[in-house]
């Protein structure tokens, strides 16, 4: 635990945002939006980086396999453009946002488990173009995807 | 990620190892709320040390611990785990003819099996399919030992109780009890002998692979059996459940953190290595033990005798050889998983995946399955379909990491 707030107070700095603690397990990064199916983006003028989020990765255990798509290919927001596999089982990845792809993590074929250890830096999966800026609005902020981890778990 | 619930991702991963559990007549198996699923007398020590719980088979088992399913996995084969499998189900058949009456229900050459020795056998139904696999031990020609599947105990110990009722009408001389009140352990791994040691006066450098001791271990009454379903030198202990908790302590104690629990995700992908079949995904109703690779387990004198269900459809089968084949498979890019497509290099469908995964030992891809005879031979060259992409792969012998059993040179 100590390892990962050290880890994630060093992502904080070098990204230079604030980290917001839940009491528990997974970190969410107070800057970034949130799909509610966990994935996180990073806005960048009309560009999109996005990967899946802490409390996913946790949840997936090791990943050994990341499915990426092609470079050119259009996604849109909510619907599926890759996969992540971990040792025993499959998780389609949705895309927060609608856009043209622009760079895919190539990184990902050969060390899968940046994913686990560094989902919201060296783990990112994709860069787009975004298409429609509005989108972002449909996002979960910090907080908001804080709430909905913890209401999840909750349930189970 | 799909489905916005990671928690309905952890259901989905117990739903394939969970895959024998195929009965649509007690829902109440099927993700049952905790308070339906039942505890072994491990449970409070595995949440103690970091458990994550998950229904199994109507159990509450352990998926893993702290530590990651890999690394677990791996850890297995370098030191040694500790497995909690009271979920399955032990029980003994006593009585003067206990022997004839299992070997109208299995494979194996129950009378020759000398005092003391077991094997894994194979329970037939009348198609010669597979009811259940299970490690089976003459203790003496009046007791028998045996552990069958936690997810076909139900319908074991029917099949059982039927054919012991019938059998018993016509004169014939057995029992059975059934061993609730004892806990199974599984320790497996280069350790587990060293570390086993420590807790029985008993030479254990005397009980080769197969065999089985009833004897005192850290203070209680045991049966012991050298064999596990990792592929590595082993034992699985069957203990009084009120020693249970005790055991594993001292087990993990005596072997200073080197041996770890260890749960049923690294189980999974260990017996995987070990080219073990997992009844629910590579053994089937519809299955013969002949089309499944098992040919070895079925009894000499049996082959020519027959005398257990199916006999008719297996003896041809062994005859004639079978239609399909179980083998293994390496592949590139995404492992592939049970009920994905085997093609021949020119796309026609030569077979299918029962189960598949990232092997943490070899670090590459594995897998099992069926194709038609004829195309079963190492070294061919397959396309596997991964959500509808294929794949490079190619069929190879199993085991896929090489097993350690202990056995005289």
């Amino acid at each position: 635990m100590a390892a990962r707030l050290l880890w994630a107070s060093r992502v904080a700095s070098h990204l230079r945002i604030s980290v917001a603690q839940r009491g528990f397990a997974s970190v969410v990064l107070k800057d970034l939006k949130y799909a509610d199916s966990h994935e996180w983006v990073k806005i960048d003028g009309n560009k999109a980086t996005f990967g899946i989020t802490d409390h996913a990765q946790d949840h997936l255990g090791d990943v050994v396999y990341v499915e990426l798509p092609d470079l050119g290919r259009s996604v849109s927001q909510g619907e599926s453009f890759g996969a992540v596999e971990s040792v025993k089982a499959t998780s389609d990845i949705n895309s927060p946002v609608s856009g043209k792809v622009v760079e895919v993590n190539e990184v990902l074929t050969e060390s899968p488990g940046l994913v686990n250890t560094s989902p919201y830096e060296e783990g990112w999966i994709i860069k787009v173009e975004l298409s429609d800026a509005g989108e972002v609005e449909k996002l979960m902020d910090s907080d908001k995807y804080s709430k909905f981890c913890e209401e999840e778990d909750a349930k189970h | 990620m799909r489905g916005g619930s990671l928690w309905q991702l952890g259901q989905s991963i117990t739903r394939r190892l969970a895959q024998s559990d195929k009965k649509p007549l007690s829902p109440r198996r099927h993700f049952a709320s905790g308070a339906d699923l039942k505890k072994t007398a491990l449970y409070d020590f595995h949440v103690a040390h970091g458990g994550k719980m998950v229904p199994f088979a109507g159990w509450s088992m352990p998926i893993q611990y702290k530590d990651s399913i890999i690394d677990s996995t791996v850890n297995c084969r370098v030191n040694g785990s500790l497995f909690d499998v009271a979920h399955m189900c032990g029980l003994s058949l006593k009585g003067k003819d206990c022997v004839p009456f299992l070997e109208t229900l299995v494979v194996a050459d129950v009378a020759g099996l000398a005092p003391g020795t077991g094997s894994l056998t194979v329970f037939t139904n009348e198609k010669g399919g597979a009811i259940d696999d299970s490690v089976i031990t003459k203790v003496t020609d009046e007791h028998i030992y045996l552990v069958v599947n936690a997810g076909c105990r139900d319908k074991d110990l029917a099949h059982i109780e039927e054919h012991m009722k019938a059998f018993k009408s016509k004169g014939g001389d057995v029992s059975w009890h059934i061993h609730d009140e004892r806990s199974l352990l599984a320790l497996q791994g280069p350790l587990a002998a060293p570390v086993l040691q420590h807790l029985t006066k008993e030479d254990l450098s005397k009980l080769y692979f197969g065999q089985f001791q009833i004897l005192d271990i850290n203070g209680s009454t045991c049966f012991l059996t050298r064999t596990g379903y990792t592929g590595e030198d082993g034992f699985e202990i069957s203990v009084p459940s009120e020693h249970a908790v005790d055991l594993a302590k001292a087990i993990l104690e005596k072997s200073e953190g080197k041996v770890r629990l260890t749960g049923l995700g690294a189980r999974d992908s260990l017996r995987l290595e070990a080219g073990l079949c997992l009844y629910g995904n590579d053994m089937e109703q519809h299955i013969t033990p002949v089309e499944a690779g098992l040919t070895w387990a079925i009894g000499k004198r049996r082959r020519a005798e027959g005398g257990f269900l199916g006999a008719d459809v297996i003896l041809k089968q062994l005859q004639d050889g079978p239609t399909i084949r179980r083998v293994g498979f390496f592949s590139s890019g995404p492992p592939a998983r049970s009920h994905s497509e085997v093609h021949d290099e020119n796309g026609n469908k030569i077979g299918e995946i029962t189960s598949g995964g990232f092997s943490p030992n070899l670090k590459k891809n594995i897998a099992m399955g069926y194709v038609k005879s004829g195309q079963h031979k190492n070294g061919t060259k397959v396309k596997i379909l991964v959500r509808g992409k294929p794949y490079e792969g190619n069929i190879t012998k199993m085991p896929f990491v090489a097993t350690k059993y202990y056995k005289p040179t």
